[in-house]
C-alpha cells in the first residue's frame, strides 16, 4: 500500500512526535503594557473594528477586517507616523481554516516601534492593493501573488515578479511540493524543445539528490568510468579500478590493488 | 533538434519600431554590470529612460519554500546563499530571529565574536561594493586595491572557520568556535593599516573628474520616495534619514560600543558613496572596541538550552542524557514555542528581517525574508525615468543589489 500523504499540505512532516507534547507558546504580553502601542491601538480602535491585538516579541500585532487594510494603512502612516512598510506577505493556513493570514509589517523611526497588522482572507478572495500608500507594495503585493495567487485589487502592474509568466501554480502554497509539480517538470522541454520531444529528452530531474547510475549521459559513472553514452545493462556489478596515467607519474609508483596486502590485524 | 521560434522571450508582444520614436532596450540578465541576474527593459528617447521595468526572479531557487522543509539548523548553510558577499549577516539575523523566538540569551563571547563577524563582513562587502561599482565605472586600479584588502579580511574569516564565501558561521544559541590564537593581532594589523587604504581609495576617487561626473547629482532618491519603497541602510541614510538598526534598536553589544551614523542629504550616487566609506571607518572603529571586549569574558560559546540547543560536545562525549539530547536534536530537530516573530538586523546593505511563523514543530511553519536588495531593485521603476544610459550602470552600482538576496 502507498503511503498516506494528505493531499491539503505536502510539506515536510516530523517523523514522530511525542503523544504528550504540547507545544509551549511564545508569551504574548497585553498592549496596555506599552503606552506608545496602547496609544495607536486607541487610535486605530477609535476609527477601524479590531479583532484582536497583543504584544508579541516587542511588536504590536493587530487583526483587523481585510476590508479595513486600506484605512488602517492609512492612518497608521499619516497620524501614527508609521512611514515605512517593511514587509507583506501571507501565510497559507488553507488546510486548517481555509484562510489565507496577510501581514503588514509597519515600522515608525520617530517612535521605533514595530507592528504588524495581519487580516485573513478567504481562498479566492482579493485584497485592496496598498500601493497607492507605500510603493514598497507594489512588488511584495506581486510576489504575495506569485507565491500564493492571492489577487489584489487596484494594482498598477499585476503580474507574476519571481516565477515566469506562464508559469502554472503557486509555489508557496501548502499543497504545492517542494521540488515542483508536473508541469514543473515539463516546463523547459515544452518550452525549448516543443511537447513532441518529451519522449525523447525526458522530465526534467528536480530532486538534486537523485543519481541514476545507469544514465551515463547525465551522471559520471559511480564506480569506475565508462564512455559518454555507454549502455551499461542494469545489475552490473561495480567494479573498482584505480585511475592512473598510462606512463606513470612522476616520483609515484603504481598502486596495485590485487598484489597489495590489506592490514586487518593490528598487532601483526 | 531546437526548434529556434519556440525560445520566444517575454515582452515578445511589445512593438520594438514604434511611431514615437521611442526604443525599448533590453538590458541584462547576463550584462557585467548588472550585479548579477537583473533584466532591466528601458524605454528610450534617444539616449534618455523614460520608463524602466526591472525583471528578476533569474535566481530564484525557493529558499523560503526550502525553509518549510528544513529543520531550523537544516537551513543556516541555505541563508549564505543569499547575501553571498556578506554571508555572516545572514547567518546571523536567521539566528536572532529563532532565539528571540525561543527565548535566548547568547553568552557574552559568543556575542563578542559575533560582532566581529559581523562587522568583518560589513567591510567585505563594502569593500567589494567599491571595488565593483569602481570596476563599472571604469576605475579599474581601485578595483584592484580593494579587492587586495577584502582578501585579508576573507583570510581572517577563513581562520575562523575555514569558508571564505558562505561561512555558516553562526549558530542558533551562539558560534561554533571560538577564535584562534591568531586572530585579534592579524585583525589589529588589517585594521592599523585600514585608514590608510581607505584614504587612499577616496585620493583615486573623491576629486576624480570622471568620477564626480558620474556621480554627482545621479540617481536622486528623495526623502519621501525611499521611505515610500522601502529603502533602507546606506541607500536611506544617503536621502537624509538617519536610521540604522545597530543604534536604534540596538541588538548584541552594539548598545556598549561607541559609533556614529553617517548620513547625507544630498540623495545622490556620490552620497552614497561617501557613505560607503564612512561606514567602514565606523566598522574599524566598532571592531577596536569589540576585540577589548573579548578578553574578560568566559570562555561559553553556545547558549544552555537543552531543550533547543545541543550540549557542549564534552557533555554529549560523557553524559548519556545530553548524548539522547543531542540525538533528538539533530534527527528531529528542536521545535520552539508557537508564535510569530519578526526580527530586523542591519546588513551591510539595509534592513534585513526575518518573519517566522512556528506552529510549535521542527520546520518553519513559514519563514519570509526581508531582503534589503528586493527593494532597493524595485525603486529603480522610479529612479531611473529620467537619467541617460550611462548613468543607469551608476545607479545599479551605487544600490548595492545581490541578486541571491533579492530573488532568494
Amino acid at each position: 500500500m502507498r503511503r498516506y500523504v494528505p493531499k491539503d499540505d505536502v510539506q515536510k512532516k516530523s517523523y514522530y512526535t511525542d503523544r504528550y507534547w504540547v507545544a509551549p507558546q511564545v508569551p504574548k504580553e497585553k498592549v496596555s503594557s506599552d503606552k506608545v502601542f496602547a496609544e495607536d491601538l486607541k487610535a486605530i480602535k477609535a476609527k477601524f473594528k479590531v479583532l484582536d491585538a497583543y504584544i508579541q516579541v516587542e511588536q504590536m500585532v493587530v487583526y483587523i477586517q481585510p476590508e479595513d487594510n486600506v484605512g488602517v494603512l492609512a492612518l497608521m502612516k499619516n497620524v501614527l507616523d508609521y512611514t515605512q512598510l517593511s514587509e507583506l506577505s501571507a501565510v497559507d493556513f488553507l488546510s486548517q481554516r481555509g484562510e489565507f493570514d496577510i501581514f503588514y509589517q509597519m515600522l515608525s523611526m520617530s517612535k521605533r516601534k514595530r507592528i504588524r497588522v495581519k487580516c485573513a482572507i478567504k481562498e479566492g478572495e482579493a485584497i485592496e492593493s496598498v500601493e497607492k500608500l507605500f510603493r514598497s507594495a507594489d512588488w511584495s503585493e506581486r510576489e504575495m501573488y506569485d507565491m500564493f495567487g492571492i489577487k489584489v485589487n487596484n494594482h498598477p502592474f499585476f503580474k507574476r515578479i519571481l516565477m515566469p509568466d506562464d508559469w502554472e501554480g503557486h509555489p508557496l502554497l501548502k499543497t504545492y511540493p517542494l521540488h515542483g509539480d508536473e508541469f514543473a517538470a515539463w516546463y523547459e522541454v515544452d518550452k525549448i524543445f516543443g511537447k513532441e520531444a518529451r519522449d525523447i529528452i525526458g522530465p526534467e530531474i528536480r530532486d538534486d539528490a537523485a543519481v541514476d547510475r545507469y544514465d551515463t549521459k547525465r551522471f559520471a559513472r559511480l564506480g569506475h568510468e565508462v564512455p559518454y553514452g555507454a549502455e551499461i545493462p542494469e545489475g552490473e556489478p561495480a567494479v573498482a579500478t584505480e585511475y592512473q596515467e598510462d606512463d606513470g607519474v612522476f616520483l609515484i609508483e603504481r598502486f596495485e590493488k590485487n598484489s597489495s596486502t590489506v592490514i586487518t590485524d593490528r598487532d601483526r | 533538434m531546437q526548434v529556434k521560434n519556440r525560445l520566444r522571450p517575454f515582452f515578445e508582444n511589445i512593438n520594438f519600431d514604434r511611431k514615437d520614436n521611442e526604443l525599448i532596450l533590453n538590458f541584462g540578465p547576463q550584462h557585467p554590470s548588472a550585479h548579477g541576474q537583473l533584466r532591466l527593459m528601458l524605454h528610450l528617447q534617444q539616449e534618455q529612460v523614460v520608463k524602466a521595468h526591472p525583471d528578476i526572479g533569474y535566481l530564484h531557487r525557493g529558499m523560503e519554500k526550502m525553509a518549510e522543509n528544513m529543520i531550523y539548523n537544516e537551513f543556516m548553510p541555505t541563508t549564505d546563499r543569499m547575501d553571498y558577499i556578506a554571508s555572516s549577516s545572514n547567518n546571523y539575523g536567521f539566528a536572532l530571529a529563532v532565539e528571540k523566538l525561543i527565548g535566548l540569551e547568547v553568552p557574552r563571547r559568543a556575542k563578542v565574536i559575533r560582532m566581529m563577524l559581523l562587522e568583518i563582513n560589513r567591510l567585505i562587502s563594502h569593500l567589494f561594493w567599491l571595488a565593483t561599482t569602481a570596476l563599472d565605472i571604469g576605475a579599474m586600479t581601485v578595483f584592484l586595491y580593494a579587492f587586495r584588502e577584502r582578501e585579508y579580511l576573507m583570510d581572517l574569516v577563513e581562520d575562523y572557520c575555514g569558508a571564505r564565501l558562505t561561512h555558516s558561521a553562526i549558530r542558533i544559541g551562539g558560534v561554533p568556535l571560538d577564535i584562534p590564537d591568531t586572530f585579534i593581532p592579524d585583525l589589529k594589523k588589517f585594521l592599523d593599516k585600514l585608514p590608510q587604504n581607505i584614504k587612499d581609495y577616496e585620493d583615486l576617487l573623491d576629486t576624480n573628474r570622471i568620477w564626480q561626473m558620474r556621480m554627482e547629482e545621479v540617481g536622486v532618491i528623495p526623502t519621501e520616495m525611499a521611505l515610500s519603497w522601502g529603502c533602507t541602510g546606506p541607500m536611506l541614510r544617503a536621502s537624509g534619514v538617519a536610521w540604522d538598526i545597530r543604534k536604534e534598536e540596538p541588538y548584541e553589544l552594539y548598545d556598549e560600543v561607541d559609533f556614529d551614523i553617517p548620513v547625507s542629504d544630498k540623495c545622490d550616487n556620490y552620497a552614497r558613496y561617501k557613505l560607503y566609506m564612512m561606514e567602514m571607518r565606523e566598522s574599524a572603529k566598532i571592531l577596536y572596541q569589540v576585540m577589548d571586549m573579548y578578553a574578560d569574558t568566559s570562555t561559553e560559546l553556545m547558549a544552555h538550552a537543552p531543550q533547543y540547543i545541543s550540549a557542549p560536545k564534552l557533555d554529549i562525549m560523557t553524559q548519556n542524557y545530553s548524548l539522547m539530547q543531542h540525538f533528538v536534536l539533530v534527527t528531529q530537530g528542536m521545535r520552539p514555542p508557537v508564535g510569530e516573530v519578526y526580527v530586523a538586523t542591519e546588513s551591510p546593505k539595509g534592513e534585513l528581517g526575518y518573519y517566522i511563523n512556528s506552529q510549535g514543530g521542527p520546520y518553519p511553519y513559514r519563514l519570509k525574508v526581508r531582503a534589503p536588495s528586493f527593494w532597493h531593485t524595485g525603486v529603480l521603476t522610479d529612479l531611473l525615468p529620467g537619467h541617460y544610459i550611462p548613468d543607469v550602470v551608476a545607479i545599479i552600482g551605487t544600490t548595492n543589489i545581490v541578486f541571491g538576496e533579492v530573488d532568494r
